[in-house]
């Protein structure tokens, strides 16, 4: 043959490819599988690599020697400048391009000569399995220089970086079983071109090097070129191709996790276990931070860098590492090395399997800048010799997934807890005004609904406006009974409500809401008890008693055929009612409140029993005298102790006397509800529980306050009608039983507002001497 | 809301310092370091139960023309200062401590990092990107 000069360049490339084929390892002759290989890879047609092996004088030797395969390169090159094959071109043409082997650019071979250099440093990790994608980048490009002449120019168009990493599993599968295996997996699942292709779009430089050929090389390289490769590589200082090779399918891989450049492949993730028992054998265990930071110092990676992944991967900050954790560092340490930029946020596919912890919905930074630098990145060879080889597959990878799973549930509830106190602080300006506001509901309830009672008991005409504003409501109503029932219906609902409201969080709605129902309670039960006391004359002037003239009004105003009837039916009976009435009224409106125990003495009243009417007018004696005096003494006891009586009758008699004074307590709270003033101030007193229960009970106190206006307006009919009069005495005790209920249920709220306040004014304390300035 | 964001180290030289308006940084600077004296006459004057307040919120540290300075102290005696316009309306007490309290926790995190050598300056980005949110308000 003709004398060949090589530039140094040509020189080098040659060599390399000449390697690369040299399959046997004869260093002499280069296989002709892989050279013919080679040649396709040329993308020159078939009938020019024939031309070039005769001239090369392959044909003739029958094999590929040294000087033939150089002489076929260049005469490559030169059939790929377009010049015409002649021997003579060989030395004639000057600057002669290199020969190109499918898309293979010159530049691979700047990279392919800068790569040496790494290559060498790559050697240690051939052991290693799946070596992180990092080391590949330079191997991959000798690889992929290699890989190209070798391969076939049959995949015409599949991305770059598919190619390259496809190679690499077909030719590890000879050598390292173990990691073979994996890679053969790894590949296996990468068949798809497709999120190759995304991924492909990262890996832009030498990817494309690699365009097409390797891809789907697959099939054809197990065929025949991995082994073949693979003994070359391994057999020439081009090991670093293999690990590249390897790396580049673990790039692949997890570049192209599809379309997840964070995805950690399966061997990725065996590898970065294996690395993880290392430092800790237990795998749900954590890695501390200090060895951490030494084993991801071996990297090389700049303090700055690691600080940034650590920040990235140490999910639920708690200084240490678990699996998931650790592999996200690792994986995150080795695209660095491979030169991908980190990310600002944590990939999702690096996230460990938090269960709720999703605030920082991280965004994959899917292709970051992939400055690919080509740049001869020193992976971290330090963990590859500390690693053993992944001959220990992790079995149960799934399990360990779970276990990790599992593990990262353990982090993510410190996560949540961390996030739980971040978020905390913000709230606190607000949860300090909105946590008092929710938990005073009932009393705020209360007090709106005392409000409202009030407001409406303190306006003579505005009670009775939502009274009066129902009576044709009521005129519906036509059973007393109905109406009793109504009434205290209305009343249970409204505290029932009440009750509700206590579990609501909304109070002022709830108060709203429970004014509304009261208001649409009381004007109903009023109506109701409207109702039954017709318009008739009552001479209430024995009730001066504000609410009972309010009642009275309303009442009067309440044009209520039947339930005048019924009313009727109430007013006759009212007269020797209301000492009765009043007298187990107070006292059940005692228990539930001064204002309560004032209507529900009316309301009794009006039903009056016949024993209580001489207590009834006993009480009255003592209302009239001990009214004033008595509200604000009885309030207190009074308040207690109709808590613990519930039942009207009985205490009715028992606490004729109390009764008596709780029904002018009342009365009086009534009335001072409603106009007295004097017994307001002496409520003060307790305002807040007076007025808790004087407000919640500002509907019932009206509707008793309206029967007790029935009551005395019904003109002493007394034996009219004793079925009336029983009729009503059962309503009263109804109401009773009702307004005592609602009383126990205002105790109560009234201790939980106090054990509030108790609360709140101890917190105030503790924070007094905080706010020194 | 806050104009400037500092970390002072318990030797008193700044860990991290941040403002807003990049041109008078030098200003700001120079607020950080005359508040420390407040800080520290703050820290000696409450000197109750050891580790009581420590770790609080020491409040409004003086005002000036147009702005206020609040600070904060840790147990570990790093201070964390941050100065308010006070043309902006003025931020309620508790926000201020909303943002102290958000500042520590990413004091803290950054603390954690193993790669962080105690008396470096701060250069977490997660840091950085929490002090920005803090400070892009203010504008």
């Amino acid at each position: 043959m003709e004398s060949l000069t090589l530039t140094d360049g040509e020189q080098k490339y040659y060599s390399d490819l000449f390697v690369y084929c040299d399959t046997d390892n004869t260093k002499k002759v280069a296989s002709n599988g892989r050279v013919l290989d080679l040649f396709r890879a040329a993308q020159l047609p078939s009938e020019v690599v024939l031309q070039i092996t005769e001239l090369c004088g392959a044909t003739r030797l029958g094999h590929f020697g040294r000087s033939q395969f150089y002489i076929a390169l260049k005469l490559i090159a030169v059939a790929q400048s377009g010049l015409p094959l002649r021997v003579e071109s060989l030395n004639s043409v000057k600057d002669l391009p290199l020969p190109r082997f499918v898309v293979a650019k010159n530049e691979h071979e700047a990279r392919h000569t800068a790569m040496y250099p790494d290559s060498e440093n790559q050697g240690p990790y051939q052991g290693v399995i799946p070596r992180p994608p990092g080391r590949g980048q330079v191997k991959k490009v000798s690889a992929h220089e290699v890989i190209q002449s070798c391969v076939p120019t049959v995949e015409p168009q599949l991305q770059p970086d598919t190619t390259s990493p496809v190679v690499s599993p077909h030719q590890s599968p000879p050598t390292s079983p173990h990691w073979r295996k994996h890679k053969r997996q790894a590949s296996g699942g990468n068949v798809e071109r497709q999120p190759v292709v995304v991924a492909g779009a990262v890996w832009t430089p030498f990817r494309e090097a690699q365009a097409g050929p390797v891809v789907a090389g697959d099939g054809m390289w197990s065929a025949h070129s991995p082994p073949p490769v693979q003994e070359s590589w391994e057999n020439s200082s081009i090991r670093t191709v293999a690990s590249a090779s390897t790396t580049n399918e673990i790039q692949r891989q997890s570049s192209g996790g599809y379309d997840d450049p964070w995805k950690i492949t399966d061997e990725q993730r065996q590898y970065y276990i294996n690395q993880f028992k290392t430092i800790q054998p237990d795998l749900n265990g954590f890695i501390p931070g200090s060895a951490a930071k030494e084993f991801f110092t071996k990297s090389k990676l700049p303090i700055l860098e690691l600080s940034h992944i650590w920040e990235l991967s140490d999910f639920d900050k708690d200084g240490a590492l678990t699996l998931d954790e650790f592999c996200a560092a690792f994986h995150l340490v080795v695209a660095r090395k491979n030169g991908y930029d980190l990310p600002e946020k944590l990939p999702e596919s690096l996230m460990p399997k938090l269960i709720d912890l999703d605030d920082s919905a991280e965004v994959p930074d899917q292709a970051p800048d992939v400055g690919y630098s080509g740049s001869p990145v020193e992976v971290t060879p330090n963990k590859s010799p500390s690693m053993p080889s992944l001959n220990q597959t992790w079995p149960d990878l799934n399990q360990g997934n779970e276990q990790w799973e599992t593990f990262s549930e353990r982090s993510s509830s410190s996560q949540t807890l961390t996030q739980f106190d971040s978020n905390i602080a913000p709230a606190d300006p607000d949860t300090a005004i909105v946590h008092p506001v929710p938990i005073r509901m009932t009393p705020s309830k209360i007090h709106m609904q005392e409000m409202e009672l009030k407001r409406t008991g303190s306006d003579h005409t505005h009670p009775t406006s939502p009274l009066m504003a129902k009576p044709p409501d009521l005129s519906e109503e036509t059973k007393l009974a109905t109406s009793m029932k109504f009434v205290t219906a209305n009343s249970g609902d409204g505290y029932s409500s009440s009750d509700s409201y206590t579990s609501d969080q909304d109070p002022i709605t709830s108060v709203v809401s429970r004014q509304r129902s009261h208001s649409g309670n009381s004007p109903e039960g009023l109506k109701v008890v409207a109702a039954p006391p017709p318009p008739p004359p009552r001479p209430h002037a024995s009730h001066s008693r504000s609410s009972s003239l309010d009642m009275n009004r309303s009442f009067a105003s309440v044009p209520t055929g039947p339930q005048l009837a019924g009313v009727v039916a109430y007013p006759p009976a009212v007269p020797p009612r209301p000492l009765p009435t009043q007298t187990s009224g107070p006292h059940s409106g005692h228990r539930l409140d001064e204002g309560l125990a004032a209507h529900s003495t009316t309301s009794p009243q009006q039903i009056p029993e016949q024993p209580n009417f001489a207590d009834f007018s006993q009480f009255q004696a003592f209302a009239a005298s001990d009214q004033r005096s008595d509200d604000g003494e009885k309030h207190p006891e009074s308040l207690p102790v109709e808590k613990s009586s519930e039942g009207a009758g009985p205490l009715r008699t028992v606490k004729s006397d109390n009764q008596e004074e709780r029904a002018a307590a009342t009365v009086n709270s009534a009335k001072g509800s409603i106009m007295a003033p004097p017994p307001k101030p002496v409520r003060r007193r307790l305002k807040s529980e007076d007025e808790l229960q004087e407000e919640a009970l500002p509907l019932k106190s009206n509707v008793i306050a309206t029967v007790l206006a029935i009551q005395p307006s019904i003109p002493r009919s007394i034996g009219k009608d004793k079925k009336a009069i029983q009729a009503s005495i059962r309503r009263n005790k109804e109401t009773n039983t009702v307004l005592a209920r609602l009383n126990s249920e205002l105790q109560q709220q009234l201790k939980d507002l106090l054990e509030e306040r108790i609360s709140l004014e101890v917190q105030l304390e503790q924070l007094r001497p905080f706010s020194h300035l | 809301m806050a104009v400037c964001i500092a970390v002072i180290a318990k030797e008193n030289y700044p860990l991290y310092i941040r403002s807003v308006p990049i041109q008078n940084e030098l200003k700001f600077h120079y607020t950080v370091h005359t508040s420390l004296d407040v800080v520290e006459e703050k820290i000696s004057a409450v000197g109750k139960a050891m580790a009581d307040q420590r770790e609080l919120y020491l409040g409004l540290l003086y005002p000036t023309e147009d702005y206020k300075v609040y600070g904060y102290v840790t147990n570990s005696k790093v201070k964390f200062v941050i100065v308010v316009d006070s043309s902006n309306t003025s931020l309620r007490d508790n926000e201020i401590r909303s943002m102290f309290r958000k500042l520590h926790n990413s004091f803290t995190d950054v603390m954690c990092n193993p790669f962080y050598n105690p008396g470096d300056t701060i250069q977490s980005k997660a840091f950085d990107s929490m002090v920005s949110a803090m400070m892009v308000q203010v504008s």
